[in-house]
């Protein structure tokens, strides 16, 4: 991790509280626990992990939506998690964001231009013509016209509103957009368009995002780098290409199984293979050993008592697996299931 | 210059557009409701009747006739041609009180919906947003409120503020005000869930844009039925206040008033008893129509998005 990047995170912990009875606090359940990421101006991360996982948590603690229960993110000189929930004006217009459903993200009683508008009316002195010199700039970005201004979110597909939610995350041209799953509330052919939008924005715009999916062929397509979370904790983190050709920790290589393949023989091969295995779920208590401990089939006696480390990978990244522990091997690792094609 | 002013016309033009087609449609929906646009068009008759009262009345309100007392409609036997429905037992003429009755009703109604509806949106949001101990706070204030029967409760704020027709105004206005808040609240609290919220939040808006500017407007059909409801309930309380002679004060022609004014009369001199109670009955359900179609057309769940 080092120090050119524009976003650390550093032992990141997030808790949801619950209420007891009396509204004293009940018990913690722990969304994050210690995570650790860093991305680069320009660079895409991409944080994929099943439901639950706590990649959104993560999302919301760099939106500012949700305060950090312990460890700190710093973005450029300002550490977020001291901040809490409250950013001041220039750090909150350099993070925007994209939400997974287009049809909830939009305001249904404003038109696009005040929906794309809204940032810089919140940040910026713009006049009411500026802003509108702007908003026909941000559509045309997203290869939308003039004619769509005065209109409402219910008169566009779900494909032109995540255009909207992008024109207007990239009115004042933050460092770092997160985006939250963008792409799977839409067809697979507006998928396309979507993600090659973000794509050409992100080149000629130089903006990082931090990608959350669970869509691990599509995070690796737009990714430069992947973490893979599993019940709060990042299991696994690395270069895209390394992660999804050669995955490391048991969970992505699980993870990636999970993809469907073509050849229905080679299919139920694979899940033939994959019934063999254990399928125990751990209980999220998560005090204590790898969380994947319960489902792995690699499992050993200290996976019990001990969380495993970060340990560094052949090819770049990291593993959080005792496997990985010493040099041992990382060439028995290249994989009895494969990665697919 | 000579550019920008067809540019300008241009916009103003697609904005009419615009709002042209959401008119179009919510009339669309309105109309499927027979019952409705009957209600509509009252209304619009009983607007047109109070702005018009003073050209349309054949005498003055409060003007004594001592030659024509109880004198019935005309069509009665005994009815006299220049007092079309009769007079009341002081001689007045009763066309002329019914129809600047209709501006008092109105007026009632407007004033009473705009005070209940702005305090109760402004709390309703407040506690909608905010949630918690503000909350708990406002809820169980309301829940007081709503705790007594309205009509009872807005009778001893009169009878503390003073009888009059402004006072009993703010009565019913503070009587009525609690659905507005838990209408509003509720609305809030469904909507200041949803991503757009959260998206104007990352954008940067603050408290008071979010609530004011984000969310409310997004809550206002549900509002906007409860108001017209409101204010046909308005005008029915205030009626009630009048026959109870905590409201207008007699020499008013407010429909209520009127009521009380007639009580003995009843059985003697029907018309002066029946036609005030027929306006109140036909504006509260000309209203309550109106209300219900407007529902039908604004109601989201009803309607495709």
């Amino acid at each position: 991790m080092s120090d050119d990047a524009l976003l650390e995170i550093r032992d990141l912990d997030v808790t949801y509280w619950g209420r007891s009875l009396l509204g004293l606090k009940g018990k913690g359940f722990h969304a994050v626990k210690s995570a650790n990421l860093s991305i680069r101006p320009g660079e895409t991360l991409g944080l994929v992990g099943e439901s639950g996982s706590g990649k959104s948590s993560i999302a919301n603690t760099v939106l500012g939506l949700v305060p950090a229960t312990a460890g700190s993110i710093r973005f450029g000189d300002v550490d977020l998690a001291s901040m809490r929930t409250r950013y001041p004006s220039a750090v909150r217009k350099e993070i925007q964001a994209v939400f997974q459903d287009p049809y909830s993200s939009l305001n249904p009683s404003m038109t696009v231009e005040d929906i794309v508008t809204e940032a810089l009316r919140v940040h910026t002195a713009m006049t009411r013509d500026e802003r509108r010199g702007r908003a026909l700039e941000l559509l045309k970005l997203v290869s939308l016209s003039e004619e769509h201004l005065e209109r409402h979110p219910h008169q566009f597909s779900g494909g032109q509103r995540q255009r909207i939610a992008i024109a207007s995350a990239l009115a004042l041209t933050p460092k770092l957009i997160v985006l939250d799953e963008p792409v799977s509330a839409l067809d697979v052919s507006t998928q396309n368009q979507i993600i090659n939008l973000l794509y050409e924005r992100r080149d000629a715009l130089g903006i990082a995002y931090l990608l959350i999916a669970h869509d691990l062929a599509l995070v690796h397509h737009i990714s430069d780098r992947i973490a893979v979370m599993y019940l709060g904790h990042i299991v696994e983190e690395g270069p895209s290409d390394r992660v999804y050709r050669s995955p490391a920790h048991p969970y992505t290589k699980a993870l990636l199984d999970a993809v469907p393949l073509l050849d229905p023989d080679a299919q139920r091969r694979r899940r033939a293979t994959r019934k063999a295995l254990p399928a125990r779920e751990t209980p999220r208590v998560a005090s204590q050993g790898c969380p994947y401990r319960n489902r792995c089939p690699h499992v050993m006696p200290r996976c019990e008592a001990e969380m495993p480390p970060d340990y560094p990978v052949d090819g770049g990244g990291t593993a959080a697996c005792f496997l990985f522990d010493g040099s041992t091997a990382t060439t028995e690792r290249t994989s009895d299931l494969g990665a697919p094609a | 210059m000579a550019t920008s002013t067809p540019n300008a016309l241009q916009e103003a033009d697609r904005h009419a557009v615009t709002m042209g087609q959401r008119l179009s449609e919510f009339w669309y929906y309105f109309s499927e409701n027979r019952g409705a646009v009957i209600g509509l068009w009252v209304f619009v008759f009983l607007v047109v009747v109070a702005i018009l009262a003073p050209l349309l009345a054949p005498h003055m309100p409060q003007q004594q006739y001592r030659d024509a007392i109880l004198v019935p409609p005309y069509w009665q036997e005994g009815g006299r041609a220049a007092y079309l429905l009769g007079t009341d037992a002081v001689g007045r003429d009763l066309l002329s009180r019914l129809l600047y009755g209709a501006r008092f009703s109105l007026f009632i109604g407007v004033i009473v919906t705009t005070l209940s509806l702005t305090v109760g949106i402004f709390f309703g949001v407040i506690a909608g947003y905010v949630g918690g101990k503000t909350d708990t706070f406002i809820m169980r204030i309301m829940d007081v409120i709503l705790a007594f029967p309205s009509l009872l409760l807005a009778l001893v704020l009169v009878a503390v503020l003073g009888p009059g027709l402004i006072n009993a105004m703010i009565a019913i206005a503070l009587v009525l005000q609690p659905h507005f808040v838990r209408l509003t609240r509720a609305a809030v609290m469904s909507e200041k869930t949803r991503d757009y919220v959260v998206a104007a939040k990352v954008a940067g808006a603050k408290p008071l844009r979010l609530m004011f500017k984000t969310i409310l407007p997004n809550c206002m059909a549900p509002l906007i039925v409860q108001a017209t409801l409101s204010f046909s309930t308005a005008i029915l309380d205030a009626a009630a206040l009048g026959f109870l002679g905590m409201g207008a004060q007699p020499p008013t022609p407010e429909w209520g008033t009127m009521l009380a004014e007639a009580r003995e009369f009843i059985l003697r001199a029907w018309w002066v008893v029946t036609l005030p109670g027929l306006a109140i009955l036909v504006t509260v359900l000309a209203i309550n129509l109106m209300g219900d179609g407007l529902r039908d057309a604004l109601d989201p769940k009803l309607k495709r998005s």
